[in-house]
């Protein structure tokens, strides 16, 4: 079997179920298989879908450079499918906040969004993830030409504010959304590193003026 | 001092309670009994405060300031808990407080007061009745519970202490040590912990320094051996582990108020008006699972939070003429 039909029948598919394993470890909690979700189970399922969402925006922040680290371009086939289980999670946080913990009752929705700070951040990061769900595929990438990469560099930003929402949501102890912080930062602090080197080298090339 | 001796009538059927862990009715009516009788053969038993892990409290009275709400389960009141001397997690309190040895323990009384010193926690309580308050606990997150405490009166303790007309405040102070209480390596709050009361808040019949829940001894994860419950205020006023009482002039530095100003101010009253920035407070999320399954959750329902968290009538006179928009 070549490489692309391994991906597409063998490892897509396993990702696939390994990306499930949040909402399986989840849902069996809420029938209390596996353990409990403990004296207030909305929060726990809330945390657990934000947490994992953040996770899988991160996940999909590294495909890049582990592709150009590791010289493995077939690394950048999962992308998509990594960065739609980000917009699925973190949309299960956002269902699980209007619906269990909002009793999608309108004022304090409303109420929520504008006058919290880091629930408005959070909507917004939501939004613009569903844009990037909404145009993820081959035929939209196609039509959309140039401004698809524009629009799917938000990604950057999304990572931004969903660190952020998750940090300003925490009381006192920022230990661990200080981890998400420095690991978005790892991120995308080697794709401003590599854009530099990249440039130098490009002028280096350059015959010298004068 | 006086004895109520148990009626059955004084029993409110929601109050037997249908979690199987809450206090044995059989031994509170019979403690009832025990003190009852002891009226006639002289002042009333000390109030003692058993060693050991759930070990039972005996002789303790009802409380004419207790709800009839159905309390949480004993599982709910001590697996989820706000002790950051103990890690900043829910469960942490709970899991890094159980080897907590919360004896020998003494608290020191200090300031503005005639009798100062250092007393054995044995001496603070043994002259006091014991009685159950189950109380309504509203934290600042915005989720509630329904707690049955066992404790002594604040204000009777006060009293004995003698304070002069300078105390104008209590102040509170938890232990510090960094070798018991792990959560205080992390800098999530300045150490030790402060909390404190105005001296008209602290001689108030509402609070108690409590020592049980549930008729048993205080759980170390709940505050063990020794803390304040204000039911009217956010919990984090509620101090624990208390080693140091003093009686102050000025206002106290209260942690979570010199932690995030904006956010947490002295006087932490219970107010569905005044919203918190991460939390609006006009509802609240009483703590505990409906069961297992998704309908179960979607039965979970929030709950409108009342000023003073309901204690109003006990409480509202104090405030007159304070703005609670400026004052939380």
């Amino acid at each position: 079997m070549d490489l692309t039909r391994q991906i597409r029948f063998i490892w897509k598919p396993l990702i696939f179920v390994l990306c499930l394993v949040p909402l399986a470890a989840i849902t069996a909690k809420v029938y209390g298989i596996g353990g409990t979700l403990g004296p207030n189970p909305i929060e726990a399922i809330q945390d657990h879908f934000g947490e994992w969402g953040l996770r899988f925006i991160l996940i999909t922040l590294a495909i890049t450079p582990l592709r150009k680290i590791s010289g493995r371009a077939w690394l950048s086939r999962f992308r998509r499918l990594l960065g739609l289980f980000a917009f699925f999670y973190v949309f299960m946080h956002f269902t699980v906040w209007l619906v269990l913990d909002q009793g999608l009752t309108l004022d304090a929705i409303l109420e929520d969004i504008i006058e919290r700070p880091f629930i408005t951040i959070g909507m917004f990061a939501l939004l613009l993830l569903l844009s990037l769900a909404a145009t993820s595929t081959a035929a939209i990438r196609r039509r959309m030409g140039p401004r698809w990469q524009k629009l799917h560099n938000s990604i950057y930003l999304i990572g931004v504010l969903g660190v952020w929402h998750y940090w300003w949501q925490v009381k006192k102890d920022f230990s661990e959304p200080l981890v998400y912080a420095l690991i978005l930062g790892v991120l995308l602090g080697y794709r401003i590193w590599h854009r530099i080197s990249r440039y130098r080298a490009q002028s280096m090339l350059k015959p010298k003026q004068g | 001092m006086i004895i109520n001796s148990a009626k059955a009538s004084d029993i409110r059927p929601s109050e037997i309670t249908s979690k199987a862990n809450y206090l044995d009715r059989r031994s509170f009516m019979q403690g009832g009994l025990l003190a009852g009788a002891s009226m006639f053969a002289g002042p009333a038993s000390a109030a003692i405060i058993p060693e050991g892990h759930r070990a039972k409290l005996e002789g303790v009275q009802e409380s004419a300031f207790s709800t009839d709400e159905k309390p949480n389960s004993y599982e709910d009141a001590t697996t989820y808990n706000n002790y950051y001397e103990f890690g900043t997690g829910k469960s942490d309190p709970y899991r890094y407080a159980q080897d907590f040895e919360p004896r020998p323990w003494s608290i020191e009384v200090s300031g503005h007061a005639e009798k100062t010193g250092t007393f054995d926690l044995e001496d603070i309580v043994k002259d006091h009745q014991l009685e159950e308050r189950i109380y309504r606990l509203r934290c600042v997150e915005a989720w509630s519970m329904v707690i049955p405490w066992v404790g002594i009166p604040l204000a009777d303790v006060i009293k004995r202490f003698e304070p002069s007309s300078n105390a104008k405040y209590v102040e509170f102070e938890t232990l510090l040590d960094r070798e018991r209480m792990p959560g205080q390596r992390s800098r999530s709050l300045h150490w030790p912990y402060v909390e404190g009361l105005t001296i008209a808040e602290a001689t108030n019949p509402l609070p108690i320094l409590a020592v049980g829940l549930y008729g048993e001894v205080l759980p170390n994860q709940n505050g063990a051996p020794i803390r304040l419950v204000v039911p009217w205020k956010y919990g984090f006023k509620s101090i624990k582990g208390i080693v140091k009482i003093h009686f102050s002039a000025s206002r106290p530095r209260t942690s979570w108020a010199r932690a995030i100003p904006s956010e947490y101010g002295f006087y932490a009253n219970v107010n569905p008006d005044v919203s918190h920035p991460r939390w609006s407070q006009a509802q609240e999320r009483r703590i505990g699972s409906g069961g297992s399954g998704l309908q179960s959750l979607f039965a979970i329902e929030k709950q409108d939070t009342l000023m003073f968290n309901g204690y109003g009538d006990e409480v509202a006179h104090l405030y007159d003429g304070l703005d609670l928009r400026k004052n939380y």
